[in-house]
């Protein structure tokens, strides 16, 4: 296989762990308010992602590192050109971080629960609202710089990529608190995250129908169809095999996210005029820097998903919520 | 302004600011790192206080940097999109190694720590926090990297074809001289950093004789490390100005405000510059001082400004090569004057406290809790002699910082993200010491070195 077909690959990869993890952290965030009947709840909904949202996060941070190294022009015309949405979600990101680890040390944590929950949403839409206009291309000049504004990458096909995003991370909050909660949360969890993933179902089924019928490709028809059983399937799980439930809509989001890359493939940018398209070829870095980025990807990813993986088997048990003041402990 | 000088002021802003949590979370992750393998070894409850007290106060800084590096890493694309496709190949990689190899982790060994002191085995815990201390050298080597190929570009070649920089070598780049001398520099920076802050409020503590006992351990650990650390900074800082001289002589005559090539050149140790034309109008020096530190030697040549102008001019062409003299002259002078305030603070502070004796007056408290503030001055002015001192130059010889704005930038936008992150910046600051005051009052939580009682509450949520 070519070096760009593996980076380009990677870099997918690196995306998709993003919204599976950080997926279901901006859920916990938009749920905060409405799962929680008392601050008890609200520190144990907080709790059941404290240790794991900053390693959630850095896949992030890793994905635009890896977009620099692998794909320069890529990470510039994107950012660059995306600069006010990026704007939005850079604050959302700071807001959201300082929220989490700031509530339970302060004396109020009303504007904190407030903060977290807004912080959560915005990337939650906003980063649906960036890969529909990945997908779909957007206007780029000879140089591939971005020639539109804010209004252009507001389109409503782009809303309702915002919208799937939105529905689908929620959805996948609400699993991720019925895996980790007991008792009343853990219902009202089930409940809510019913909706969710009713939303998620609708929108998301009508996005990647008008993705794939804008540029359809055999492979990506196969991933819509594996999303849209996932996301089915985790419905008729909730609030029962919980596990299953979330297993299946994880499923779901590495369909969605493959559907997307897929139909992104060979370009990682299209422009509106396919002659300023970024491919893989025109935005990659030289056979050199790819390969000695092969090596070491290949040596540390295993590392870290060992380790990763080991976080989640200590923190494996649920949480249940003390009824007194005392506060809340790890595990039952 | 125009788009760059925004830029130049987004950037400039959001990285200082990025740059006052990190030393302090490489330094005290080390130095509580230590307090709790003391507390393992000796099982001495004081330990364990002093462990969560100065772990909390850590963690308060510590999601500071989070927050600010996430933006740090995307503002390459945004702001400087010229700079980003044209070095990319080279400077991507150690950007990349730095997030799979040291973020990674951090953040995951971090949140092992906080919520697993009652669920890992005693030394596994120990294990998780010196990892995560390690994560955080390692992220500051992988920068530095890319930071040191913009001082001194190695191990790549110019592609004539696509007019961009191509990575030839990527050992070059991560052995680069400059990587070599500027690491252990910001390391040492970086301990001389943490301890003025642990020494600063150990000294507040045992003034208001709240658990003097304990406080004064930690005070002496603080002292003895910023000692340390000012001696490691001096010596790397004079190894690094001798490589200066060789790759960045522009750079070193402006620090000095020396004009003209001399040997013999003293150190300046306050002049009035007289940018217009060319000279100084008042100079107090000390003789040979400036050739011992850049060669070695008494009577060492040092190049001045209108001459390194002169030989700029003969090999990039007509131009202008002078940073701000005045910026580059006076944080070069005060980054080394605060690292020696410092250092004479913790001087007097271990000879106060010599054989169990209090540390002096309600003045030396004082002093001590303005002290804290000396490590960041300098740290902040190192970097703005460092960056600022480069200039034309976003790529010294290679790309200037003209040609490194995004070309499709514009005023309003960048203003506005400007304006958004110094506001919310300048929010979280308050809010961030408001926190710190308040956890410092509080002091250590009495029952927290009994072991019975869980201590993963008192650290955590
Ligand atoms: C000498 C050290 C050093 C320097 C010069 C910088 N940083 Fe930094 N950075 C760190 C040392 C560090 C750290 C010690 O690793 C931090 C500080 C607090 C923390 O959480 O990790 C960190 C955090 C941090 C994070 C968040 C990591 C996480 O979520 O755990 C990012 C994305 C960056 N940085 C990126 C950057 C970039 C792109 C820089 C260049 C302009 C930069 N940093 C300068
Ligand atoms: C964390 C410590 C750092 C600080 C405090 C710092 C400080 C600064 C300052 C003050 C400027 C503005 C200079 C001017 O007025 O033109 C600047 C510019 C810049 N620095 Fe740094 N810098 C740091 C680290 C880095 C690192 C690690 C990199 C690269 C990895 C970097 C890359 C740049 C770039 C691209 C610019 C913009 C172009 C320019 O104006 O030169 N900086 N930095
Ligand atoms: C005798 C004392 C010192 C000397 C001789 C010295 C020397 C230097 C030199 C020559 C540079 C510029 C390197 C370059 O641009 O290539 C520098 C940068 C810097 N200094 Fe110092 N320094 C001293 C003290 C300190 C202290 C006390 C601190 C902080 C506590 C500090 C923090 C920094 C930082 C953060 C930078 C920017 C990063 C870098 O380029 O290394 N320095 N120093």
């Amino acid at each position: 296989m070519e070096l760009t077909t593996i980076w380009f690959i990677l870099i997918a990869v690196l995306w998709t762990g993003y919204f599976v993890l950080e997926g279901f952290d901006f859920g916990v965030g938009v749920l905060l308010p409405y799962v929680s009947r008392d601050e008890a709840d609200r520190r144990l909904v907080v709790a059941s992602i404290g240790p794991v949202w900053d390693g959630n996060e850095v896949w992030l941070l890793v994905a635009g590192g890896a977009t620099f190294a692998a794909f320069p022009e890529w990470y510039a015309t994107l950012f660059s050109g995306f600069y006010l949405p990026l704007f939005l979600i850079l604050l959302a990101l700071i807001a959201r971080g300082i929220a989490l680890e700031y509530r339970n040390k302060s004396d109020s944590t009303r504007g904190w629960d407030r903060t977290f929950f807004w912080g959560s949403l915005a990337p939650a839409f906003l980063w649906g609202v960036a890969f529909a206009n990945i997908v779909r291309g957007v206007p780029l000049d000879a140089r591939h710089e971005f020639t539109g504004n804010l209004l252009t990458l507001l389109s409503p096909y782009a809303l309702l990529g915002g919208v799937t995003t939105l529905a689908l991370f929620t959805f996948h909050g609400a699993l991720f608190l019925t895996l980790r909660t007991n008792g009343e949360l853990r219902q009202t969890s089930a409940r809510i995250g019913r909706q969710a993933g009713l939303a998620a179902f609708l929108a998301g089924g009508l996005f990647l129908l008008l993705t794939q019928l804008n540029d359809p490709k055999p492979a990506t028809w196969v991933t819509t169809v594996v999303a849209a059983a996932g996301i089915a399937a985790a419905l008729a799980l909730i609030g029962r095999r919980d596990g299953w439930a979330f297993t299946a809509n994880t499923v779901a989001i590495v369909a969605i996210t493959a559907t997307l890359f897929g139909g992104l493939w060979p370009d990682v940018m299209p422009a509106l005029d396919p002659a300023n398209s970024l491919t893989v070829t025109n935005a990659s870095s030289t056979p050199y820097t790819l390969s000695v980025m092969t090596w070491v990807a290949a040596i540390f990813t295993p590392v870290v998903l060992a380790y990763q993986a080991w976080t989640y088997w200590v923190f494996r048990r649920r949480l249940t919520a003390p009824r007194d003041e005392s506060p809340v402990r790890q595990g039952s | 302004m125009d788009v760059l000088d925004l830029s130049r002021w987004q950037f400039g802003i959001t990285t200082v600011y990025h740059f006052l949590f990190v030393p302090l979370t490489i330094g005290l992750s080390v130095l509580v790192a230590s307090l709790q393998t003391a507390w393992y070894r000796t099982g001495k409850p004081g330990y364990l206080r002093l462990t969560h007290f100065w772990g909390k106060l850590f963690l308060i800084n510590f999601a500071m940097g989070v927050v600010t590096g996430i933006v740090q890493e995307f503002q390459f694309g945004m702001n400087w999109s010229a700079y980003s496709r044209f070095v990319g190949d080279v400077f991507g990689a150690p950007l990349a190694m730095e997030g799979l190899i040291a973020f990674f982790m951090e953040s995951t060994f971090l949140g092992l720590w906080i919520f697993g002191w009652d669920r890992l085995p005693r030394r596994v815990h120990l294990a998780t926090i010196w990892l995560a201390s390690i994560g955080t050298v390692i992220s500051a080597y992988f920068i530095l990297a890319a930071n040191s190929w913009m001082q001194h570009p190695v191990g790549y070649r110019l592609n004539p074809v696509s007019g961009r920089a191509e990575l030839t070598d990527i050992g070059a780049v991560l052995t680069n001289s400059t990587t070599l001398v500027t690491f252990p520099h910001v390391i040492f920076g970086a301990f001389a950093t943490a301890a003025a802050f642990m020494a600063g409020i150990s000294v507040w503590q045992i003034a208001r004789d709240r658990d003097a006992a304990i406080f004064r351990t930690s005070a002496r650990l603080a002292m003895s490390v910023g000692l340390v650390a000012a001696l490691g900074v001096a010596v790397s800082g004079h190894v690094q100005a001798q490589i200066m001289t060789e790759q960045q002589p522009m750079k070193m005559a402006a620090a000095e405000a020396l004009w003209e090539d001399e040997t013999s050149a003293g150190f300046s140790l306050f002049a009035i510059g007289d940018v217009e034309n060319g000279r100084n109008s008042v100079n107090v020096q000390v003789p040979n001082g400036l050739s011992l530190l850049a060669t070695n030697s008494l009577d060492g040549a040092v190049e001045g400004i209108n001459d390194v102008q002169k030989r700029y001019e003969a090999t990039y062409g007509p131009g202008d090569y002078k940073p701000v003299v005045g910026i580059a002259y006076w944080s070069f002078r005060l980054m080394i004057g605060f690292g020696a305030l410092a250092a004479l603070l913790a001087l007097a502070g271990l000879w106060l406290m010599r054989r169990g004796r209090f540390p002096g007056g309600p003045w030396f408290t004082r002093i001590a809790l303005l002290g804290i503030g000396l490590p960041f001055l300098a740290n902040s002015l190192g970097w703005i002699f460092t960056e600022m001192g480069r200039q034309p130059w976003t790529v010294f010889g290679v790309m200037r910082t003209a040609a490194a704005v995004s070309p499709g930038a514009n005023v309003p936008e960048v203003a506005l993200t400007l304006v958004g992150f110094t506001l919310v910046y300048a929010v979280l600051a308050a809010v961030e010491i408001r926190l710190l005051i308040k956890f410092t009052r509080l002091g250590p939580d009495p029952e927290s070195g009994t072991e019975t009682v869980p201590a993963a509450p008192a650290l955590s949520y």
